[in-house]
C-alpha cells in the first residue's frame, strides 16, 4: 500500500511515516500541496493520503479542491492533519473533500485510531 | 516518590476487597501515576501520607476513591472500530427485524468509564438505525467510579478524547465547541441512562439484554471473579442476546454457556442454545 504524506514540517512527516510503516504502506512525502498535487499525478497508485493545512505554496483546502475536482481520485482516501481545531475548520475541510480530520498534537494512537476509521487497521 | 511494599500492599488489599480488581506485583507503577492525581486534589504531601490516612480510618469516602481511581478503565469513542463495523453491518439489522414486532431494545454497557462507549453506539443508532428512536429503546450505561460517571452525564470531551476514533463526521453533527471543550448533544445525552454499579457486588435489577459490552473490564479480575460475573450476564442475557468482550478476551474456561461468534467477529459471544 503507499501513502502520501503532505507537510512543510519535515518532522511530522518523520513522525506520520514512523505511525504508517507498521501498517504496512510505503510512504511518499510532500512539503506543500503543489508538491504533493504532482506526487498525486505521478504516483501510479495512491491509496492514502495525509495533508497539513496551513502551507505554503498551496494550502491543504486548496490540494483538497484541487483533488477532488479530478473526478477519477473521488476515492481517495484523504486526512486533514491540523492544529485548526474549531468546529468550522472541521467543517471546512469536509466540504473540500477531506474523508478523515485528525487535531494535532496526535499520538500514535489516535493516528491509528483515524486510520482504523478509514479502513486501515493493524495488518 | 516511589511506592514501598507495605504501601503497596495496603492499596492492593483495600483495591481487592472493595472492587475484586487484582493489583498484581509489578503494578506499583500504576498506584502510583493514578493515584497521584487523588494525592494532589485531596491536598497530600505524598502518597505514603494518603496511605497514613487511610489506615488511621474506617472505609469512608477518601478509600471509595482511592478503590475508584484504580478501578477506572480507560475508554474512547468506537474503540477498536471493527466490533462497531460488525454491528452496523450485520448483528444490528438481524436484530432489529427480529425485534420488529416488540420494538424494543435493550442494552447494557458496563464499565463505561466516562461514557465514550455507550455514547458511540448512540450515535450509530441514530446514524444507521433511526427507526430505533421511536421504540423503546434502553441504554444503561454502568461504572463503579461516581466521578466517571459524572463526567459521562455531562458529556463534554477534551481535544484530546473527541480526536480518539470518533469520526470527524460525528463530530461535527453531534458536538458543539465550547471553552470547556466539545459538548456532546443533547439529544445524544438522553439516549444512555447511568448508573453505578460495582460488578462484584449486588447489581440493581435489570431488563434482560439484547446485548451486553463488558470490553476490557474482566481483564482486571481473577478467575473465579470473572466466572461469577459472566454466570450472571449469562442468566441476565435474552436467549438471543449478545456479549461483547474486549477484543484480546474470551469466555473460554470461564463459562461454556457462551459459544464465540466466528472468527471475522472478534469479541462476540452467544449463549450455547
Amino acid at each position: 500500500m503507499r501513502a502520501l504524506v503532505i507537510d512543510d514540517s519535515a518532522v511530522t512527516r518523520k513522525i506520520i511515516k514512523q505511525i504508517l510503516h507498521p501498517l504496512g504502506f510505503e510512504v511518499f512525502e510532500a512539503g506543500d500541496g503543489q508538491e504533493g498535487l504532482n506526487q498525486v499525478r505521478d504516483l501510479d497508485q495512491l491509496d492514502l493520503v495525509l495533508v497539513d493545512w496551513n502551507m505554503p505554496v498551496m494550502d491543504g483546502i486548496q490540494f483538497l479542491r484541487a483533488v477532488r475536482a479530478q473526478g477519477a481520485l473521488s476515492s481517495l482516501p484523504i486526512m486533514m492533519v491540523s492544529t485548526n481545531n474549531d468546529a468550522e475548520n472541521v467543517a471546512t475541510s469536509l466540504e473540500a473533500g477531506a474523508t478523515e480530520y485528525i487535531m494535532k498534537p496526535f499520538t500514535p494512537d489516535m493516528m491509528r485510531a483515524k486510520l482504523e476509521l478509514l479502513g486501515f487497521g493493524q495488518p | 516518590m516511589a511506592i514501598r511494599s507495605a504501601e503497596f500492599e495496603y492499596i492492593r488489599t483495600l483495591v481487592l476487597e472493595r472492587s475484586a480488581v487484582v493489583l498484581e506485583p509489578g503494578k506499583e507503577y500504576l498506584v502510583e501515576s493514578r493515584l497521584a492525581r487523588l494525592v494532589a486534589q485531596e491536598g497530600f504531601a505524598s502518597l505514603p501520607q494518603l496511605v497514613e490516612r487511610l489506615r488511621a480510618n474506617r472505609f469512608g469516602p477518601l478509600h471509595r476513591k482511592v478503590v475508584e481511581a484504580m478501578a477506572t478503565n480507560e475508554t474512547m469513542f468506537f474503540r477498536d472500530a471493527r466490533p462497531f463495523e460488525v454491528l452496523r453491518v450485520s448483528i444490528l439489522p438481524e436484530l432489529l427485524r427480529q425485534r420488529a414486532t416488540d420494538r424494543a431494545l435493550d442494552v447494557w454497557c458496563s464499565g463505561c468509564s466516562t461514557g465514550q462507549e455507550p455514547y458511540s453506539l448512540a450515535m450509530l443508532l441514530r446514524e444507521h438505525f433511526p427507526i430505533v428512536l421511536g421504540w423503546n429503546l434502553r441504554i444503561v450505561a454502568s461504572d463503579i467510579s461516581r466521578d466517571s460517571l459524572d463526567r459521562a452525564r455531562r458529556g463534554c470531551y477534551s481535544q484530546l478524547e473527541v480526536n480518539r476514533g470518533l469520526p470527524a463526521p460525528l463530530l461535527l453533527k453531534y458536538f458543539s465547541k465550547r471553552e470547556e471543550g466539545w459538548q456532546l448533544s443533547h439529544e445524544v445525552r438522553r439516549m444512555v441512562e447511568f448508573v453505578e454499579i460495582n460488578l462484584v457486588e449486588p447489581w440493581p435489577l435489570l431488563p434482560a439484554m439484547d446485548i451486553v459490552f463488558m470490553r476490557n473490564v474482566l481483564i482486571y479480575f481473577g478467575v473465579e471473579t470473572k466466572k461469577s460475573i459472566l454466570g450472571k450476564v449469562r442468566r441476565l442475557l435474552k436467549p438471543d442476546g449478545l456479549l461483547l468482550l474486549g477484543g484480546s478476551e474470551s469466555t473460554l474456561y470461564l463459562d461454556d454457556a457462551f459459544v464465540p461468534s466466528p472468527a471475522e467477529r472478534p469479541g462476540l459471544f452467544r449463549l450455547r442454545r
